[in-house]
C-alpha cells in the first residue's frame, strides 16, 4: 500500500497546525501497519475528542470520532460485537489520561484486544492551550499562567500498574523505535499501550520558550533516557518529568490471555 | 434460545431481558443499579445462550460507549440503568442521535434527584429523556404499565430504534420493573432489522425514505465509513462552522422522527366520550385506569410512548372532553406538554395530579382529586 492509498484524500486540509507531531506518528503508524500487512477494510479506527483524535478520520477506512475520553469504552463494545475486526484507538492525554481516565486503567485491567496509541503532547491543544495532566511541573499554560503546580500523570507507568499487555514509550523523535513499537503492539492480542511524547509547538512550545518545533525535538530528545527493561514499577521513572528526563523504551511485554480467550471466543455475527 | 411463545409468570425486568432477546440484541453492557440490576444479571447468562456478548462496564459512560461501539459492529445493543446512571449517559445518548447510531436504554425509573429512592418508583426522567443532552434532538421514548408491555415494548424499542436510526427508551420504572404478572409471549412477533448500506432486501423498513434515514454502513464491509459527533455532512465531512450543513443534518434528525410521529406512537383510550379525560403513562396509569373502568363521567387516555409527543391522541381527547386530568408521579413534567396540545385543541381546563415518593396514585386519591374538581 502506498502512503496516500492510507489517507483519505478528500478530508484534506488537515486541522493540524504547522510542526505538529501529529504527522509524524501518523507516518510512523503507516509504516507499522504496512509492515504487518494489514487491510484497511479490517480495521476500525477510534477516537475521542482532541487533535490526536482527528487522525482517524483521515485515515482511508472505518472510523469513529466519539465524545470526549470514551473512546476504549467504545472500542471495547465494538471489538467484543465483531472481534474478527482490528481496533486501533488514537488518543491524546487529555482525552486518555484526565476525562477518559477510567475506560484507561479499565481497559488495561479487563485485556481487550485493543492498540491504543496516545499522543501525548502535555497541553490541550484544540481548545488553547490549557494545562493537562501531563504538563510537567512548573510549565505555562493558559491556565497555569504562573506555571502548573500539579504533578504530571506517568500514563505508561499507569498502564503498566494496572495490566497492559504490551506497554511503550518513545518521543516524536525516536521514529524507528517508535514504528517498531507500534508494529510490536499490532502484532501482539491483549491490550497494548503505546505512548507518544510528541511537541504542540503552538499552544506548549509558544509559552515555554521552545515555539520553534524543532527547539521541541531537541529538548526530547536530549532529556530521553532508555530504560528498555521488561518491568513493573519502578521508584525511578515514575515521574515523567520533561524538565528533568523522559524515560523511553518497552516497559513492558507479557502475554496475559486476553478478555476474549478467557471467555472462549465471542459472538460472532455477519448479517444478523 | 429466545423465549418460547407460550404464558409465563415472570417479573418486569425479566420480561424486558426475554424481549430484548427475542427483538435480535447480540450485545449488552451494564453497570448494577437499582431497581434495573435483574436485566443485566438475566443478560449474563441469556446473552451467552443465544450468541451474544455481555459485558460489565466500569461505568454507565462507558456502557452506553460501548453499545454504540457495538452498533457500529451491527449488533443490536442495549443498555439499562436507572436515574444516576441515566445522568451520567447523556452525553452520548445526544451523540448517538447525532451519528445516528440505534441503541435501547432500558430506564427503570426510580425517585430522585440524586440517589434519592433507589427502590422506589418514579416518572422523574420524563423531560431528562428528550432534552437531558445538550442540542436539539429527537428519541423515541416507550412507557410500558404492565409486565406484559414491557415485553412488548422493549422489542417495539428495538423495531424502532433500527427503523429510524435513533436512541430508544424503555421508560419503565421500579413498580413495574420489580412487577409480577402474566405474559404471554405471542407465536408471531414482528422484528426490523436496520436498513443496511449494501444490502438490498425487501423489508419494511425500507418504507422510511433514504435521505430521511440513511442506510447503515456496518462497520468492517469496506464502506469506509466515518462516524463523527461533529456536524457533518451527508459524506461525513466533518463541517462545524458551516450553517447550513448543521441546520440540514439536524433538521433532518428531528424530521425524522417528528414526522413519523404516526407510525411510532402507541396508546390506549378507555371511554374516549367521557366528559373528564385523565391523561397518564406506566404505573401512575393505575388508580386512573381503575377509575375509568367504573365510572362513565370518567375516561382514560393512557400514552404508551411518551417521545416524539403523541399529539395526536392528546389532541383528539381534548378537543372532545370537558376537561383533562394529567395523572403523573412527579411534580409536573409532560403535564405541560399536554397542557399546551389540549388548551390548543379549545379544551378549557387542565389540571395535575402529580404524586412523587414512590407509591403511584391509588384509585382512591384520583376519585378524591376530581371531586376537588368538582367533575364526580
Amino acid at each position: 500500500m502506498e502512503l496516500f492509498d492510507f489517507y483519505d484524500q478528500d478530508r484534506w486540509p488537515h486541522v493540524f497546525c504547522p510542526g505538529c507531531g501529529n504527522g509524524t506518528v501518523m507516518n510512523c503508524f503507516f509504516r507499522a501497519f504496512n509492515e504487518m500487512g494489514w487491510k484497511l477494510d479490517n480495521t476500525v479506527f477510534v477516537s475521542g475528542i482532541g487533535c490526536s483524535s482527528r487522525i482517524p478520520l483521515y485515515i482511508n477506512s472505518d472510523a469513529i470520532h466519539t465524545t470526549h475520553g470514551r473512546a476504549i469504552a467504545v472500542a471495547t463494545g465494538l471489538k467484543l460485537s465483531r472481534p474478527e475486526l482490528d481496533v486501533v484507538v488514537f488518543t491524546g492525554d487529555g482525552d486518555l489520561g484526565a476525562i477518559g481516565g477510567n475506560h484507561f486503567i479499565n481497559g488495561c485491567r479487563r485485556n481487550v484486544d485493543l492498540d491504543v496509541i496516545c499522543i501525548n503532547n502535555n497541553i490541550y491543544g484544540m481548545t488553547g492551550g490549557q494545562a493537562s495532566v501531563t504538563t510537567p511541573h512548573d510549565y505555562i499554560s493558559t491556565t497555569t499562567p504562573f506555571g502548573s503546580k500539579e504533578y504530571p500523570f506517568d500514563l505508561a507507568e499507569l498502564a503498566v500498574a494496572a495490566g497492559a499487555n504490551y506497554v511503550a514509550r518513545w518521543t516524536t523523535r525516536h521514529v524507528h523505535e517508535l514504528t517498531k513499537s507500534i508494529k510490536r503492539s499490532l502484532e501482539k492480542k491483549g491490550f497494548n499501550f503505546v505512548e507518544v511524547v510528541s511537541q504542540c509547538p503552538t499552544n506548549f512550545g509558544r509559552r515555554n520558550k521552545m515555539a520553534d518545533p524543532s527547539a521541541l525535538l531537541d529538548w526530547f530528545k536530549e532529556s530521553s533516557v532508555r530504560r528498555d527493561k521488561v518491568r513493573a514499577a519502578a521508584i525511578d521513572h515514575v515521574d515523567l518529568n520533561l524538565a528533568g528526563q523522559i524515560t523511553t523504551g518497552e516497559f513492558v511485554c507479557r502475554d496475559r490471555e486476553c478478555y476474549h480467550e478467557k471467555k472462549g471466543g465471542g459472538a460472532h455475527r455477519d448479517g444478523h | 434460545m429466545p423465549i418460547k411463545p407460550g404464558e409465563y409468570f415472570l417479573q418486569g425486568n425479566e420480561a424486558c431481558t426475554e424481549a430484548s432477546i427475542v427483538a435480535g440484541l447480540k450485545f449488552f453492557a451494564g453497570y448494577p443499579i437499582t431497581p434495573s440490576t435483574e436485566i443485566a444479571e438475566g443478560l449474563s447468562s441469556r446473552l451467552p445462550q443465544t450468541n451474544g456478548e455481555f459485558i460489565q462496564m466500569e461505568d454507565e459512560i462507558a456502557c452506553v460507549s460501548a453499545i454504540i461501539g457495538a452498533s457500529w459492529g451491527g449488533a443490536k445493543s442495549m443498555t439499562a440503568t436507572s436515574g444516576p446512571g441515566f445522568s451520567l449517559m447523556q452525553e452520548a445518548v445526544g451523540y448517538a442521535a447525532m451519528t445516528e447510531t440505534p441503541i435501547v436504554i432500558v430506564n427503570v425509573m426510580r425517585g430522585g434527584p440524586s440517589t434519592g429512592q433507589p427502590t422506589r418508583a418514579s416518572q422523574g426522567d420524563v423531560m431528562a429523556t428528550k432534552y437531558g443532552s445538550h442540542g436539539d434532538y429527537q428519541v423515541i421514548a416507550f412507557a410500558p404499565a404492565s409486565v406484559q408491555e414491557m415485553f412488548d415494548l422493549t422489542v417495539k424499542a428495538f423495531n424502532y430504534s433500527e427503523k429510524y436510526r435513533v436512541p430508544t427508551f424503555v421508560l419503565s420504572d421500579a413498580e413495574i420493573g420489580h412487577m409480577r404478572g402474566l405474559l404471554t409471549v405471542p407465536k408471531d412477533i414482528k422484528i426490523v432489522n436496520r436498513k443496511e448500506k449494501g444490502v438490498r432486501r425487501a423489508d419494511e423498513a425500507y418504507d422510511v425514505p433514504d435521505d430521511l434515514v440513511p442506510a447503515f454502513p456496518t462497520f468492517g464491509k469496506g464502506h469506509k465509513a466515518t462516524v463523527t459527533g461533529i456536524t457533518h455532512t451527508p459524506k461525513a465531512r466533518v463541517e462545524p462552522e458551516d450553517p447550513k450543513v448543521h441546520q440540514e443534518l439536524v433538521g433532518r434528525l428531528n424530521d425524522k422522527i417528528s414526522a413519523n410521529r404516526r407510525d411510532i406512537n402507541k396508546w390506549e383510550v378507555i371511554g374516549p366520550d367521557s366528559k373528564t379525560m385523565i391523561v397518564s403513562y406506566g404505573s401512575a396509569s393505575f388508580g386512573g385506569r381503575e377509575v375509568a373502568a367504573r365510572d362513565d363521567r370518567v375516561g382514560l387516555l393512557r400514552l404508551k410512548s411518551l417521545w416524539p409527543l403523541p399529539v395526536e391522541p392528546i389532541r383528539e381527547v381534548a378537543e372532545k372532553c370537558e376537561q383533562l386530568l394529567v395523572c403523573e408521579m412527579n411534580l409536573g413534567q409532560l403535564f405541560w406538554e399536554i397542557k399546551r396540545v389540549a388548551l390548543e385543541a379549545g379544551c378549557k381546563r387542565v389540571e395535575l395530579l402529580a404524586k412523587i415518593g414512590g407509591a403511584p396514585p391509588t384509585p382512591g386519591e384520583v376519585r378524591h382529586k376530581l371531586r376537588e374538581m368538582g367533575v364526580i
